[in-house]
């Protein structure tokens, strides 16, 4: 090998080793902190429609009315009827001639968004104050105020699952469209 | 006044946009050329009382001039059933160039503002992912970061226009765009830390304001081009904006780059928020409802002239406008004096940076008649932006989010603008 060519090669060496350097040293910009889903059992109020996120626990809607009465029917009124365009949650009827009322019940297709919800964003003047088991009674009360479910189903991760919401089919899914 | 023969682009005044490069046309907004120049016997050459005294000195934070304070957002009344929810938008009437202040982007709250002491944040990665993983402020400072100028737009912005509501203005109609530098972490770098498993194709996103306002994210986007925010403009991302770091999702509807970001849930399913069910979700004729509706609409708006400003008097004046589409780069905006009927290809003004907003402008020779004022633009992937009409048609009266339709001014001939459905 010429002398020539034995530069070029430890040059290209050289380049190679540097190159290297700098992509691990990309690679080690990794500051995250590990930790376990139990340490996250408080932090995480994820609740999908397939029951994964939810909590021990359990309620009916009879339980629920004492805790609705205290804490929703300000806003919501005390069957649901609402005080405002938004705070309507029962009644409604995708179907009527006019443009339809949207409620929880006409509306919403799943009843884990309603646990996902008040857990995380009700009452709105004092989210997060309500416990998992006052939150599966006020989710078990608004479905019977819809008239979904009975009075006495309990609901809690296995049954929420279950229970089945008229506009269920009622949504296109365009998430395919990026 | 102008000794050079205009060539007409359009019908109804509109003039070849190469002439906006030779005339003098200057300023902002509503310009009237025809006062013959330096013949104004009121033009005062005294030096004035600011050059005669020094003024206060520099600051620690900059605030503006006391001649440009009526330079506002305009924000919603309080709603007692919804403590701190509700929007402000931007004064685009006002605005020109592409970037919108810091101070004046456009805001939507769901439970108002947090005071987030970053020491204090967490940024949490779980689900189904190799290691869960938590992330300091300081932590993520640390990180390799992108800057990218991007609109971002409610997705309930315009929607007046499909509910038919009578006059407005550029703010009150449209104010729920706005555009800015990001500055953050493209999100596949804390992802591909976290380890991403086969299974997952969501990512859910969850705030730490009052109502932990959550969005599903499709894992495509999320390794794509989104990006954990932390800054914009240069300066830490406002409190209204996101305080100490957002989501942000170029392109796509503004609810889903969650703002105070604190969680981010590899999951198999979409999580179904009450914020891509109940809300941000479009009902058709039939009463099926268009669900996770994400890029933005190619769109235009004419801010010069419009809505509830008056023309001073015949004579020359600039339209302008700004552009922008969630699909791709602005190609092409063309302007309308007649409703449509007859069109010219405005001046683009400013850079056509990907999922930006664009700023154009086009001449107008106003003959002192009635004018219908339009612009449509065009994006990189050939949308075209569509007529009301077209929007009404294809997804009927009921739905109210993600309008991109064509705007009318209608020009009466006292110069009066207004918002018309033509």
């Amino acid at each position: 090998m010429s002398m020539f060519k034995k530069i070029l090669a430890a040059l290209l060496l050289a380049s190679i080793a540097m190159s290297s350097f700098l992509a691990s040293s990309q690679e080690t910009v990794r500051l995250g902190t590990p930790v376990t889903e139990d340490q996250l059992e408080n932090f995480d109020l994820v609740a999908p429609p397939d029951g994964s996120g939810f909590p021990s626990g359990s309620g009916t809607a009879r339980q629920g009315k004492a805790v609705f009465d205290t804490n929703c029917a300000a806003c919501h009124a005390s069957n649901g009827e609402g005080t405002s365009g938004n705070t309507v949650i029962v009644g409604g009827d995708m179907h009527s001639e006019e443009n339809p009322l949207r409620t929880v019940g006409s509306f919403w297709p799943y009843a884990s968004t309603i646990f996902d919800y008040v857990r995380r964003a009700m009452p709105a003047d004092a989210p997060k104050s309500l416990s998992n088991t006052e939150v599966y009674q006020v989710t078990a009360y608004v479905l019977f105020l819809n008239g979904i479910i009975e009075e006495d189903m309990v609901l809690n991760s296995e049954t929420l699952q279950s229970v089945e919401m008229p506009n269920a089919d009622g949504f296109i899914d365009r998430s395919h469209i990026q | 006044m102008t000794k050079k023969i205009l060539e007409k682009a359009a019908a109804n005044g509109l003039i070849n946009r190469r002439h906006l490069l030779g005339m003098g046309l200057t300023g902002a907004g509503v310009v009237a050329t025809n006062s013959v120049m330096g013949a104004d016997a009121a033009l005062n050459f005294e030096i004035p009382g600011w050059s005669k005294q020094p003024g206060p000195g520099a600051s620690a934070y900059g605030g503006r001039s006391s001649y440009a304070e009526q330079l506002q957002r305009t924000a919603g009344r309080p709603n007692p059933t919804y403590p701190g929810g509700g929007s402000s938008r931007s004064p685009l009437q006002h605005l020109q160039g592409i970037i919108t202040p810091n101070s004046l982007h456009f805001e939507r709250h769901h439970a108002g503002i947090p005071d987030i002491d970053p020491a204090q944040h967490k940024l949490v990665i779980n689900g189904l992912v190799r290691q869960p993983l938590v992330f300091s402020y300081e932590d993520l400072l640390k990180y390799p970061m992108v800057s990218r100028i991007y609109f971002l737009e409610c997705s309930g912005n315009s929607g007046a226009l499909l509910r038919g509501v009578q006059g407005g203005n550029a703010q009150s109609l449209h104010g729920l765009v706005s555009c800015a530098e990001w500055t953050g972490i493209p999100l596949s770098t804390l992802l591909d830390e976290a380890g991403v498993l086969p299974d997952a194709r969501w990512v859910a996103a969850v705030g730490a304001d009052a109502a932990s306002m959550g969005r599903s994210v499709p894992i495509e986007k999320a390794l794509d081009d989104t990006m954990v925010a932390l800054f914009q403009n240069g300066e830490p991302v406002m409190p209204g904006q996101g305080y100490p770091m957002r989501l942000f999702l170029p392109g796509w509807e503004g609810n889903a780059s969650v703002k105070w970001l604190s969680q981010l849930k590899l999951t198999r399913e979409a999580v179904h928020f009450r914020d891509e069910t109940s809300k941000y979700t479009d009902v058709l004729s039939n009463r099926s409802s268009l669900q996770f509706t994400f890029p933005m609409g190619t769109k235009s708006l004419i801010t010069s002239p419009s809505g509830q400003m008056s023309l001073p008097g015949q004579g020359l004046y600039k339209i302008t406008g700004i552009a922008w589409s969630g699909t791709g780069s602005i190609r092409r905006v063309e302007v309308s004096a007649d409703g449509g009927r007859s069109w010219a290809d405005a001046l683009i003004e400013s850079n056509q940076f990907d999922k930006a907003l664009t700023r154009f402008s086009i001449p107008w020779q106003w003959a002192g008649g009635d004018a219908i004022l339009q612009s449509r633009a065009t994006d990189s992937a050939g949308n075209v932006q569509p007529t009301r009409d077209a929007i009404i048609a294809d997804r009927g009266t009921i739905s109210f989010y993600h309008n991109h339709c064509i705007q009318s001014w209608a020009v009466t001939d006292s110069g009066e603008v207004s918002n018309v459905y033509v």
